[in-house]
């Protein structure tokens, strides 16, 4: 289990993130909802232990996460952060068994396991992405290479997923699909997630809870029922919303209402 | 690996050879084949020479380790111990030792092009190494001061070019190749400077050294820079499986459990200490350090567990290729082993930047 308790991380003099209290439980899947610049990218980076905090602490499994190794923190840490330029040919399943380095037993050196090899092509089938295991990651499109990423984080059999806008490429079926996954990782593994989205819909279908960041501080959490409601929305996006109740499957469903469709 | 090798038809076999993975037994294959390949080009170049040497008395001699009886006149046997095999070795050494320094700088700075050479880093250790030169002069001190100055000439030049290349984005390629030009070209106007203080008859063989020269060495200064050599390529291997996630992005690697910051000061000080040795042992050669791994990445891939030591024994026979053509195509005479490498490397550099 992962806590963050009134965490406080600076830029200089800013507060990029000012006293946010947060938890990963088990089996818990929760979403961080924001306008840009709120401060979610840097509060995912400060759960992993990346970003220094200026105040309050973190809690991995009950100890402070300064105080574990690196290699322990990924073994029970997963990111999917924004992805970052790849300038080296590697294959999808090299990539892939990236997120198995935590496991090595015998310094950096050592070579993959049967048992790395076995995790990897898990998580490679999860995304539907064991035909594309040979191909290289450089020559995959935006969605397919989000897929990859997350196909390593899972490889890591991390029971905490830290996922920073996991779907932002990706297709309809396929926001869905990786989502799903997640929820799945949660319910059937005991696993914990924590999703940063701008598509509160997904939010409101997928998780168990809700966490409003607005200028760095909580402006709402709880179960998305409570917590996304119009004047809330309002007040986090500065725009006008309708929210009413998904016909299917009773989540909230949330429409923005623009200026120029008010009265049509 | 065939070093002439047309870019397409190396990567159509590398991609029909090559399984999603490079697995452990697939490298042992890969470096065995690598050796013995090293090991033919040293026995092939120590036939090649000013001196026509007869083939069989001098591979007779070669194998018996000059203990048989192989009809080799004295006169022979002094050029092949005393000289063609003593700079072979240094040619093999420095090779390696480019080649392997080449391949950690460009997974660190996550870029094909960083090379010792271009980044200014063996011009670096070429300022240590003279000012090592003018103030220690010739001796047994000499002898150790110079690597000992190489090694943090270089260093200084990493810290220097790595500070100048990185930006609020990242080190970009762009970024990283200006910041190279203009240490090199500071360190350059410090050569010339301490050229300046040498007397006359000094400055043609410096200006030769500058250039890579494998004839000026000694026993002890090989010595100093096999052990170099081999703890460098050592160490980066075992760096390698960090440096493969580090390549692919610093955050990404410190996600997964990389200790970022101890990797890379570890890469840092052996990369530069292998420069550093080298470039005290034979001055700059040039382009060794971007030739040689990319031709290797193109053909077994980029895991640097396999791409380091393979980098190591390929560049290793690239000099010693590189050092014969030197020494024998204007014999008697002879051209510094520099100019060959940067003959070829120069041309690739300019088609992988416009590769982008």
């Amino acid at each position: 289990m992962l806590e963050a308790k009134a965490i406080t991380v600076r830029y200089g003099a800013r507060e990029a993130v000012a006293g946010v209290t947060l938890s990963a439980e088990l089996g818990l899947l929760t979403a961080i909802i924001g306008p840009n610049g709120a401060g979610k990218s840097t509060l995912m980076r400060a759960l992993n232990g990346a970003k220094e905090l200026s105040g309050g602490e973190i809690l991995l499994d009950g100890k402070p996460l300064r105080e574990f190794a690196r290699r322990a923190v990924g073994r029970r840490i997963a990111v999917v952060a924004q992805e970052s330029e790849l300038r080296f040919p590697v294959t999808v399943m090299e990539f892939v068994l990236g997120g198995r380095y935590a496991w090595a037993s015998t310094g950096a050196w050592g070579w993959e396991t049967e048992r790395d090899i076995e995790a990897a092509k898990r998580a490679l089938f999860e995304t539907e992405l064991t035909d594309f295991a040979a191909r290289l990651v450089s020559e995959l499109s935006g969605g397919e290479r989000q897929r990859v990423v997350l196909a390593r984080a899972l490889a890591t059999e991390a029971s905490i997923l830290l996922l920073d806008e996991p779907t932002a490429n990706l297709d309809l079926a396929h926001q869905a699909a990786m989502l799903s996954l997640v929820r799945e990782r949660c319910d059937k593994r005991g696993a914990s997630a924590v999703v940063v989205t701008h598509d509160v819909n997904l939010a409101a279908a997928f998780a168990d809870r809700v966490l409003l960041i607005k200028g760095g501080r909580t402006l709402a959490a709880g179960a998305p029922r409570e917590v996304l409601k119009p004047d809330t929305l309002r007040e986090l996006f500065d725009i006008q919303v309708l929210v009413d109740e998904h016909p299917v499957t009773g989540a909230p469903r949330i429409t923005p209402v623009l200026k120029h469709q008010e009265r049509r | 690996m065939s070093l002439s090798a047309d870019d397409k038809t190396a990567s159509v076999a590398a991609g029909a050879a090559r399984e999603a993975r490079v697995t452990l037994r697939y490298s042992l294959v890969v470096l065995l084949l690598l050796t013995v390949f090293m090991l033919v080009v040293m026995v092939a170049s120590s036939l090649l020479g000013s001196e026509r040497l007869p083939v069989t008395a001098t591979l007779c001699a070669i194998f018996t380790g000059g203990r048989g009886a192989c009809e080799l006149t004295s006169i022979e046997s002094a050029i092949i111990f005393g000289v063609r095999l003593p700079r072979i070795a240094l040619a093999a050494t420095v090779g390696a030792s480019l080649a392997a320094a080449g391949s950690g700088y460009q997974a660190l700075l996550r870029n094909p092009l960083a090379e010792p050479y271009l980044l200014g880093i063996s011009n670096g250790a070429a300022v240590g190494t003279m000012i090592a030169l003018v103030f220690f002069g010739t001796g047994d001190t000499a002898e150790w001061s110079r690597p000992v100055m190489a090694f943090a000439g270089a260093l200084c030049a990493t810290f220097l070019v790595y500070r100048l290349a990185r930006g609020r984005a990242g080190t970009s390629p762009e970024r990283l190749i200006l910041a190279g030009v203009i240490v090199t070209t500071f360190l350059s106007s410090v050569i010339v400077f301490v050229t300046t203080l040498m007397d006359a008859t000094r400055i043609r063989s410096f200006t030769f050294w500058l250039l890579g020269d494998l004839s000026g060495s000694t026993a002890q200064m090989l010595t100093i820079a096999v052990v170099a050599a081999l703890f460098g390529v050592i160490v980066l291997s075992m760096n390698a499986r960090s440096l493969n996630l580090m390549m692919l992005g610093e955050r990404d690697a410190f996600d997964l459990g990389v200790e970022v910051e101890r990797v890379r000061l570890t890469v840092f000080l052996v990369a530069s200490l292998l420069v550093g040795a080298s470039v005290a042992s034979s001055g700059s050669v040039g382009y060794v350090g971007l030739v040689v791994p990319h031709l290797v990445r193109l053909s077994v891939g980029s895991d640097n567990r396999l791409t380091i030591p393979a980098a190591a024994l390929a560049g290793a026979s690239f000099v010693i290729i590189a050092d014969t053509v030197a020494r024998t195509v204007i014999a008697p005479r002879e051209l510094p082993v520099g100019a060959i490498t940067a003959l070829i490397g120069a041309p690739l550099f300019i088609y992988l930047l416009r590769r982008g």
